[in-house]
């Protein structure tokens, strides 16, 4: 989709373009976030789940520039119709990125919960970090899909959202099953439930979002949309 | 709701103006509903004031004025050979963008145009309807013990106000304002835009006005003139937040030209 004509006030457009650029920042701290909460999950490095756990402040901070630049926008410029869509989806989009943020925090939180001592180390972390990668790749896409205002790409993350949860319905699956073949490990186990259950919402988070990128693109909610025959 | 309140109060059909060899309006067709208030947006010169002018015949002023095409207010055509050009701007009320009281005092400014249309009956009902004209402007409180100063002695806002009494004295059905509130402060602007506000319903209100986001406060309909052409003509909400036409939506978001 083609980006539309200069703003007459030149100021207007540097304002937006930093606004974009805040969330584009913002998904990229979120996204990293996601990919080190896994990885001290699978190595049991608690150094890393606590840099996580720490680095979760730099997204509230950047979600506080964005609302404040947002508000100075609205204030100062009086956006309409396309650019009022995109400085309300920002908007939102921010909040929603920093709940990302919070769940990869959430998870970070229970890895030393869920390492145990050495030969007590549970098999099924190993197939949660698949589950991330779809969480953290729809993440990743529907940010770009905002930067771009590519319509096709936030509505191919909001149809991705089913293959999540069905994925997040065979991950519970298998660990109720592994929990009553090992009765020892149910603590850390419940754990790693949250911990998919967390990528679950990530993964609703980021359907909201191709939402609100849709309706700021063209101005239609997703919703409302012919609905196209498969 | 009889037959009568569902249909349009004016309907404009491919209109056309011109100024000598100019054309200024080409081939404008627009319903003005009675219960709501219509706004008018555009860039300079694109005719929507052009095009308000012919609502109420005030182009027959211009003598290099022509306008073509079909205007009518509750059916009957206003360029009719029968109009009674005076009765219709009666009908057809104007408040214009620089407030231009009489120079005479304030009881006059306003009772004058029901006396020449012969709306009161006696002094004391014409009192009436001066005092209820300024009360229905918001201006009453203010100048109810000055009746007799000039008008032209008033705020800019007051006689804006004065000016919008003046236009209802004579009971009109449709009031006219070519951008009421560019020469008022921002609070005169805000008593102006809630008189509007009160005044809707009871009139029909045809707005033309250069500041967005009044258009998009005051109105319910929102017209987007360009190059003398009507481009867009929709409920003022979807104008402002999704227009559906390219040209309404660079103009609104401020990148026209």
């Amino acid at each position: 989709m083609a980006i539309g004509q200069e703003h007459t006030v030149k100021a207007f457009d540097l304002d937006i373009g930093e606004l974009r650029g805040l969330i584009g920042q913002m998904g990229g701290v979120a996204e990293q976030a996601i990919a080190d909460a896994i990885a001290a999950l699978q190595h049991g490095d608690l150094d890393l789940a606590q840099r996580v756990r720490e680095g979760d402040k730099a997204l509230d901070a950047l979600e506080l520039e964005v609302e404040r630049n947002a508000v100075r926008i609205i204030a100062l410029r009086a956006p309409l119709a396309n650019d009022l869509r995109e400085v309300v989806a920002a908007l939102k989009i921010a909040g929603v990125v920093e709940r990302i943020g919070d769940y990869a925090k959430n998870i970070a939180k229970r890895v030393p919960m869920i390492e145990g001592e050495g030969a007590d180390r549970i098999e099924p972390v190993s197939v949660i970090a698949a589950m991330a990668r779809m969480a953290s790749g729809m993440v990743h896409d529907v940010l770009d899909a905002f930067a771009a205002r590519d319509t096709e790409k936030a509505l191919a993350v909001y149809e991705r959202d089913d293959a999540l949860d069905d994925f997040y319905d065979s991950i519970f699956r298998t660990l109720v099953t592994y929990m009553v073949e090992n009765p020892r490990t149910i603590s850390q186990v419940a754990h790693l439930l949250f911990v998919a259950k967390n990528l679950e919402r990530i993964g609703d988070h980021a359907t909201n979002v191709a939402e609100m990128v849709y309706f700021a693109a063209t101005g239609t909610r997703l919703a409302d949309r012919e609905r196209v025959t498969h | 709701m009889t037959r009568d309140d569902t249909l349009p109060k004016m309907t404009a059909r491919h209109v056309n103006v011109f100024y000598g060899a100019n054309q200024a309006i080409a081939d404008v067709s627009i319903d003005v509903r009675r219960d709501e208030v219509t706004a008018f947006i555009g860039p300079s010169g694109c005719g929507k004031s052009t095009f308000l002018r012919t609502l109420n015949r005030m182009n027959d002023t211009v003598a290099a004025a022509r306008v073509e095409g079909e205007i009518r207010l509750d059916g009957a055509d206003i360029y009719a050979r029968d109009m009674d050009v005076v009765q219709l701007r009666a009908r057809v009320g104007m408040v214009f963008q620089k407030p231009n009281p009489f120079p005479k005092s304030i009881y006059e400014n306003v009772a004058y145009g029901p006396r020449i249309h012969g709306l009161a009956k006696g002094k004391a009902d014409l009192d009436r309807i001066v005092e209820e004209a300024l009360s229905r402007a918001g201006l009453w409180s203010e100048i109810k013990d000055r009746l007799g100063t000039s008008g032209t002695a008033l705020s800019g806002g007051q006689q804006q106000r004065l000016c919008i009494a003046r236009a209802i004295a004579v009971e009109p059905e449709v009031i006219l304002m070519d951008e009421p509130c560019s020469a008022l402060d921002p609070i005169a602007t805000a008593r102006i835009e809630e008189l509007i506000h009160e005044l809707r319903g009871r009139y029909a209100i045809v707005i033309v006005t250069h500041n967005m986001q009044q258009a998009a406060r005051v109105s319910q309909k929102t017209a987007f003139f360009h190059l003398g052409r009507l481009i867009e003509y929709a409920d003022t909400s979807d104008i402002f937040t999704n227009p559906r036409e390219e040209r309404t939506k660079d103009y609104i978001t401020g990148r026209y030209g």
